[in-house]
């Protein structure tokens, strides 16, 4: 009975993480409930006896789906991946699979941890020069490596885990005012990724939990 | 003739003795029985050999480990794992089952996206003098949440009684969080599964204090 039930996403209309989560779960046609968790409200929501419960952390996304609760973007999505048809979200190819992990990674072990909530609010007054630094380092990396892996899609022609944490990274980058014009295949690919229908339902502006002030 | 000449070749691991991710790609190796050469990358002499033009090719990040094999150069720690994992026979190393697995990969990810990269050589020099009490709070915040899902998912290791990637990730973790002099023993948990993974073969031969570049001063 369980497994009948929807997932359940727990997360942030702005979390990257939780895009990352909502963009696979519209690829893979999934229908799922949302729980907004605020990041910044009440001392942050993700703070509460309750939500520990769900993922220690005490960061979103968390998900419980077919009797469990995951956190951790990336393992959300492979898990989803490899229990729902629909388009794969990484290649049959062990080396490009491993291209793909190694960009998905970059920006989720490389990149976003350390610009996340938590780590930007012991920087005060730096924060955005920090923020800066790693995103940029990052980009740096991601751009030469992109250059080889990307045909249409960061790795190859189809559509993978990798583009699904690029375009939310790119959507941070330029809430940091980050210059992406520096790197052309991050900035082609973002642009092409942005107009695909699961990355556009599942962007912030439009969440059951987006404020007025930010809904497109 | 070409191609099957570079199969034969054996993969190249860039690391450095005490990085804990390099030492997550020799263990992994290790517990394949895959032979393989190190070329080390000090990460302090000459302003830190990862920054040099040559290593850039190999992984832009600048960081350690960066492995060549079957023709390709990756990086990445986990990529490389579970490409190993992928391409090569003996123990898997994450389970069969899909939630298992998922687990196997959440506790790896809150070990090198949520505790590692806060800790690491790049982070930690822009720390200056707050940098024991930066990365003791990052290890400490990650192992308090460690804690309570490994009570859950670990039989004998960490996920099962199954040796996995979760494992791969743990040990190294826990000896850069005594580096850091965190008191593992807060997280019994943690402390048994590391205790009983530390005499595992595999974990031994890939140690820090044993490698080609380890330094006289630190070796077993």
């Amino acid at each position: 009975m369980a497994t009948q039930d929807k997932p359940v996403l727990h997360g942030y209309f702005r979390s990257s993480c939780s895009w990352r989560v909502r963009i696979a779960f519209a690829l893979k046609g999934i229908e799922y409930d949302q729980v907004p968790i605020h990041l910044i409200k009440d001392g942050g929501q993700q703070h509460t006896e309750q939500y520990k419960t769900l993922n220690p952390m005490q960061q979103v996304p968390a998900v419980e789906i077919d009797g469990i609760t995951l956190s951790q973007s990336l393992a959300v999505i492979q898990y989803i991946d490899e229990t729902r048809p629909g388009p794969p979200l990484l290649p049959a190819d062990p080396k490009k699979r491993a291209q793909v992990r190694m960009i998905s990674d970059i920006i989720a072990s490389g990149i976003q941890p350390l610009q996340n909530l938590h780590v930007i609010q012991k920087m005060g007054t730096e924060k955005v020069q920090w923020a800066q630094h790693f995103i940029d380092r990052g980009f740096q990396a991601l751009e030469p490596l992109l250059k080889q892996t990307a045909g249409k899609y960061c790795v190859g022609d189809e559509i993978s885990m990798a583009d699904i944490c690029l375009v939310p990274q790119v959507y941070n980058a330029e809430r940091f005012k980050v210059d992406v014009e520096q790197y052309p295949t991050i900035k082609r690919l973002n642009e092409t990724l942005r107009e695909i229908e699961a990355f556009r339902v599942s962007d912030p502006s439009c969440q059951p939990d987006t404020p007025e002030d930010l809904r497109a």
